[in-house]
C-alpha cells in the first residue's frame, strides 16, 4: 500500500493518548453506526513504482499522432522551454490562492503581469486573473452583460460548438433566452445580427476567427450590436492577435478567449485557460479573481486580490458568479509564454500559422475531392469537402501517425500552426493521396 | 521587485521560432491591428531570474506547515506530476479518434468508478473544473430533475449558516433562491428550523458534512430524511470529504449528488489558485441529466456516450484531464486500506493540534473534531486587542501559512485550522509552540502585533486603497 503518512502506528497511538482517546473510533462517535461503510470495493494500494507503471500502461494505450493538422479549439503549438521550467517550480505549483499577500507577492505579481499582457494583447482595459476555460469564459461573459431590462442573448451560429453548448447551459440555468443567428457562406452576416437584436438583448456574441476559421466582419458585427443598444462580446484566438485587429480597437465591450495556445500542452482537453477582459465601465461586473496594485504602510508597492465585494465569499447569494478560483498556474504559463515571445514572437507565431495554413489549403485542395467550402478569408483553419467518409479518412491517416482535419458532418476542418513544417505538410498530402 | 515590463529594453528578446519555409501569406490591411501589443522584451536569462525571484515569494506546501481550514493542503506527491506529464497524456489532442485515445478514456472511466465507490454514487462526471463549478453542475442536476417531473414550484435551496459562500452563490446561478437555516448549539443543523424551512417549494439542501466547524452532524440521516420527505433532493458539498473517505459515504447518508474537490482530498496541487478539478457523482435517477460526454466500457474498449436528458456541457472537452490523472494516481496509491487510513490520520492530527492549543486559545466548539477545528480569537481580542488577523499575520514571521481567517462567518474572529494527515507529530508540535508563543506575545504586548508581519519584504498591503482606486494593470510610466 502506498502512503503519504509520516506517522507510524506507534506514534499514532501516542498521539491518541495525548488527546485522551482509547481509539480513533472514539473521534468518530458522531458518525451513526448504521451509515458507516465497510471496506471500499477498490483495489489494494500500490507502491510508487506500481502506480507509475499502471498509468504508463494507460498512457501507452494512447496513440500520440506526431503530425497534427487539427485544431478546433485546441492547438498544438511550440512551447518555449522556460514555460515548463517555471510552472514546474514547487512553490508556484503547490501554493494556495494568494490570500496572504505578504508571503504571496510572487503569485500576485505574476497574475498582475498576466492581466497586463492580456490587456495589451486584446486592447481591452481590464482583465481578470482568468477563468476555467474559453467556453466557460464565454458563458460568464454573456451573463455579466445582463441588465434589468436587457436579459436575452444573441449568439453567432459560427461559434465553436462546445462553447455554444456551454453558453446554452449557463443561460438555461439563469433562464436567459438565447437566439442563434444562422451562418451564411460560413460567416455571420451583420444584417442578420442586427435583425436578431432588439431592446431586450443584453449582448451579442461572435467568434473571430470563427469555428470554420473564417474572418468575420467584426467591426460591422460590433456596430450592429451597439446600434441596437446591446453589448458586444467577442471570442478570439489569442495567437491571431499577433496580427489581427484587437477587440479593443474594434470596440468590443468584453473579450474572451481560450488561452491554451499560450504555452499550455494539449493534455486531452485540460487544464486550459479562460481569458476574459472588458472595458473599464464593466470592471465591477467582471466575475472571478482580480489582482490590484496597492502599497504597504511603508510605501512599498504591493499586490492584493481586490474588488472582492463582487465575490461569493462576501456577497454569498448576491454574488454575480460562484467562481472562487482561477487557473493561476495556467495564467502563469501564459505570462511566461508571452514574455518569451515578446511583440516580435507573437507576431511571428500568428504569421507562420497564417502562411502555413494557406500553403496547406493550397496543397490539400490539389487532391481530388477536396475543395474549400467557403470562399472567405481565413486565418489558420479552413473547411473542405472530403471525397470519402471523413471518419474513415481520419482512421486511415491516424494509421500513418497523422491527425488530419476534423470531421464536421461530411466535411473536414483543417488547421496549421507554426509547428507544421513544409516537409510535414507535403508528407501529409502525399499520404492523403495514398490512403484514398 | 520589478515587473517584467520594467525589465523591458527595446530590441531584446528570445529567438523562439524559425523562419517561414512556405510562401509568406499576407492578409489585407483591413484585418490587421494598428499597433503591436506592448509585450515584454527581455533576454532569457533575465526572464529566468525574474520568475525565480517571483517563486521565492510564493509559499508552497514544501515551504512549511499549511493548516488552511477547508482547503486540505496535504502533500502533493511527486509521482502524480510525473504521471500527468507522460507524453501519452500531454500530447493528446482532445478531438482525436476514439480508437487512438483508449488509455485516456480508461483514465476517465477508472477515476469515475473509483470516486463513485468512495462517495457511494452510481454515476460520475469529471467535466467540472473546480469545486464551485461542480456545485453549479450538481445543483443543475437537481433543477433538471424537478423540471423533468413537472415540479416547477421547487425554487428554494436550503443552506446552513455555516456553509461555504459558494453554496448560496451557486443556488443563485441556477435560478434558485436561498433559505438559510441556523446552526444548533452543537454546530450542527437545527432540526426544528430545517423542518420549518422545508415545503413544496424546496428544491434541495446543500450540506457540507463534516461542516466548516469540523463537526460531523450526528443527525445526518434525519436531515436527509426531512428533505426527502418534503420532496427535495440532498446535495453533498465534498469540500470536507477528507476525514470520512472510506469510513462513511455521502450516498449512504442519504445524499443524491455530490461534488469532490480533487485538489483538496485527492492531493492534486492548487497551482496558486488553480487549476483544480471536480468530480460530480449522483444516484442513478439523476444520471440521465449529467453533462456529456461520459465514458462507457464495452468489453476491452471504451467509448464516449451522451446522457439522454443532459443539462449540457459546463466547459469544453472532458474536464481538467491532467488534474484527473494526478487524482487517479493518488487513489491507486492509497487504495482500499490507504484511503480510510489517511482519513483517520487527518482526524487524529486535527484533534492532537487542538488539544495542544486549547489550554490557551478559545475553541469555538470545544469537543472532538473531524479534520479541522475553529479557534475563536474573540476572547483574546477582548483581553488584548489582538484579532484573528493579527495572529495570522504574526504566524507568517515563523514560516507558517496562517489558518483560514474569518470563516465560518458564524464565529466572528475565526481561525479555521486543518493540519491534514501528511504532517508529522514534530511538525504539529513545532506549530503548536509557535501558536502558543504568538498567544503569549499578544498578552505581553498586543499593540505590537497589529504591525505583524515584521520579517517579510512587505508589510500589510492597503486593501482599501486597492479597492477604492483599482490599478489592475501596469501602465508605461508607472513605477
Amino acid at each position: 500500500m502506498g502512503s503519504y503518512l509520516p506517522s507510524t502506528p506507534a506514534e499514532r497511538e501516542d498521539m491518541l493518548a495525548a488527546i485522551g482517546c482509547e481509539s480513533v473510533d472514539e473521534l468518530y462517535r458522531n458518525v451513526p453506526q448504521g451509515v458507516r461503510c465497510g471496506a471500499l470495493d477498490i483495489p489494494d494500494g500500490k507502491s510508487e513504482m506500481e502506480v507509475l507503471s499502471e498509468l504508463t500502461r494507460m498512457a501507452d494505450n494512447n496513440t500520440v499522432l506526431k503530425s497534427v493538422f487539427r485544431g478546433a479549439g485546441a492547438y498544438k503549438r511550440y512551447i518555449p522551454s522556460l514555460v515548463k521550467t517555471v510552472t514546474a517550480n514547487e512553490a508556484f505549483l503547490t501554493a494556495y490562492t494568494p490570500y496572504q499577500a505578504e508571503i504571496s507577492q510572487g503569485v500576485l505579481q505574476s497574475i498582475f503581469e498576466y492581466q497586463t499582457m492580456v490587456c495589451e494583447l486584446t486592447g481591452m482595459d481590464v482583465s481578470n486573473a482568468s477563468l476555467y476555460d474559453g467556453a466557460s469564459a464565454a458563458a460568464e461573459a454573456v451573463l455579466m452583460c445582463g441588465e434589468r431590462k436587457r436579459t436575452s442573448v444573441v449568439v453567432s451560429g459560427a461559434l465553436h460548438p462546445e462553447t455554444l453548448e456551454t453558453v446554452l447551459t449557463y443561460c438555461a440555468a439563469h433562464d436567459v433566452e438565447v437566439t442563434l443567428v444562422p451562418v451564411v457562406d460560413g460567416v455571420t452576416r451583420p444584417e442578420d445580427f442586427a435583425a436578431a437584436i432588439d431592446e431586450t438583448t443584453a449582448c451579442a456574441l461572435f467568434q473571430q476567427p470563427n469555428f470554420f476559421g473564417l474572418l468575420e466582419d467584426a467591426s460591422a458585427l460590433i456596430e450592429a450590436t451597439h446600434e441596437a443598444g446591446a453589448k458586444s462580446v467577442m471570442a478570439v484566438d489569442p495567437i491571431s492577435l499577433g496580427l489581427l485587429a484587437t477587440p479593443g480597437e474594434l470596440g468590443a465591450d468584453v473579450c474572451v478567449a481560450e488561452g491554451q495556445s499560450l504555452g499550455l500542452p494539449l493534455s486531452f482537453g485540460g487544464p486550459y485557460l479562460g481569458i476574459i477582459a472588458c472595458k473599464k465601465a464593466l470592471m465591477r461586473k467582471l466575475p472571478g479573481r482580480i489582482v490590484g496594485q496597492t502599497h504597504d504602510s511603508a510605501g512599498n508597492r504591493a499586490f492584493v486580490l481586490t474588488l472582492q465585494a463582487r465575490e461569493q465569499h462576501i456577497r454569498r447569494e448576491k454574488a454575480s458568479s460562484n467562481i472562487c478560483s482561477n487557473q493561476a498556474l495556467c495564467a502563469l504559463a501564459a505570462g511566461v509564454y508571452l514574455s518569451c515571445m515578446g511583440p516580435h514572437g507573437i507576431r511571428q507565431a500568428a504569421s507562420l500559422s497564417l502562411s502555413k495554413a494557406h500553403y496547406l489549403a493550397e496543397q490539400v485542395c490539389q487532391v481530388e475531392g477536396f475543395a474549400r467550402v467557403f470562399a472567405g478569408e481565413f486565418f489558420n483553419e479552413f473547411l473542405t469537402t472530403c471525397p470519402i467518409d471523413p471518419e474513415e479518412l481520419e482512421e486511415r491517416m491516424a494509421a500513418h501517425g497523422i491527425l488530419c482535419g476534423m470531421p464536421v458532418g461530411d466535411k473536414m476542418l483543417w488547421c496549421a500552426t507554426e509547428v507544421n513544417t513544409k516537409e510535414e505538410i507535403d508528407v501529409m498530402v502525399r499520404t492523403l493521396k495514398e490512403v484514398l | 521587485m520589478k515587473l517584467v515590463f520594467e525589465l523591458t529594453r527595446s530590441g531584446r528578446g528570445m529567438s523562439v521560432l524559425p523562419g517561414c519555409d512556405v510562401p509568406e501569406y499576407e492578409l489585407d490591411a483591413c484585418w490587421l491591428h494598428a499597433e503591436p501589443p506592448a509585450l515584454p522584451e527581455v533576454a532569457e536569462v533575465d526572464l529566468d531570474r525574474h520568475y525565480r525571484a517571483l517563486s521565492k515569494e510564493a509559499f508552497g506546501v514544501c515551504d512549511g506547515f499549511y493548516p488552511l481550514g477547508s482547503c486540505t493542503m496535504k502533500y502533493n506527491p511527486r509521482v502524480n506530476e510525473e504521471a500527468a506529464s507522460l507524453p501519452g497524456f500531454v500530447q493528446l489532442h482532445p478531438l482525436q479518434p476514439e480508437s487512438t485515445v483508449q488509455g485516456a478514456l480508461e483514465v476517465l472511466h477508472t477515476a469515475g468508478k473509483l470516486l463513485g465507490e468512495i462517495t457511494g454514487m452510481d454515476a460520475v462526471t469529471l467535466q467540472p473544473a473546480a469545486g464551485a463549478h461542480g456545485e453549479f453542475t450538481g445543483v443543475l442536476l437537481i433543477k433538471a430533475y424537478h423540471e423533468a417531473a413537472g415540479d416547477t414550484a421547487r425554487t428554494k435551496i436550503i443552506v446552513p449558516d455555516s456553509a461555504h459562500g459558494t453554496n448560496p452563490a451557486t443556488a443563485t446561478m441556477v435560478g434558485f433562491t436561498t433559505v438559510n437555516v441556523p446552526s444548533n448549539e452543537e454546530g450542527g443543523v437545527d432540526l426544528d428550523a430545517l423542518r420549518a424551512a422545508v415545503g413544496p417549494d424546496t428544491a434541495g439542501l446543500m450540506l457540507t458534512n463534516p461542516n466548516t466547524l469540523g463537526i460531523f452532524d450526528p443527525n445526518i440521516e434525519e436531515i436527509t430524511r426531512i428533505v426527502h420527505e418534503a420532496g427535495g433532493l440532498c446535495y453533498y458539498d465534498g469540500a470536507n470529504l477528507n476525514p470520512i473517505m472510506g469510513i462513511v459515504r455521502p450516498g449512504d447518508m442519504g445524499f443524491d449528488c455530490v461534488h469532490l474537490n480533487l485538489h483538496k482530498t485527492f492531493s492534486t496541487p492548487h497551482g496558486g489558485g488553480g487549476p483544480g478539478a471536480a468530480a460530480v457523482g449522483c444516484k442513478d435517477f439523476l444520471a440521465p441529466f449529467l453533462p456529456g460526454p461520459l465514458v462507457e466500457q464495452e468489453g476491452d474498449s471504451y467509448r464516449f456516450v451522451q446522457p439522454a436528458q443532459s443539462i449540457g456541457r459546463v466547459k469544453a472537452f472532458y474536464g481538467n484531464f491532467g488534474v484527473i490523472v494526478r487524482a487517479l494516481a493518488y487513489v491507486l496509491a492509497l487504495g482500499r486500506e490507504g484511503i480510510p487510513e489517511a482519513a483517520r490520520m487527518a482526524v487524529v492530527n486535527a484533534n492532537y493540534l487542538m488539544k495542544r492549543l486549547e489550554g490557551a486559545y478559545h475553541m469555538a466548539y470545544p469537543r472532538p473534531c473531524m479534520h479541522e477545528f475553529v479557534i475563536d480569537v474573540g476572547p483574546l481580542k477582548e483581553e488584548t486587542g489582538v484579532s484573528a488577523l493579527d495572529v495570522a499575520k504574526r504566524l507568517l514571521d515563523f514560516g507558517i501559512h496562517p489558518p483560514t481567517m474569518y470563516f465560518p462567518l458564524i464565529v466572528h474572529e475565526a481561525l479555521m485550522v486543518e493540519p491534514t494527515e501528511t504532517e508529522s507529530r514534530e511538525t504539529l508540535d513545532a506549530a503548536a509552540d509557535i501558536f502558543l508563543r504568538v498567544y503569549e506575545e499578544a498578552r505581553e504586548d498586543g499593540e505590537r502585533l497589529h504591525g505583524a508581519p515584521f520579517t517579510k519584504r512587505i508589510g500589510r498591503p492597503d486593501e482599501t486603497a486597492a479597492a477604492r482606486n483599482p490599478l489592475v494593470r501596469w501602465m508605461p510610466g508607472d513605477e
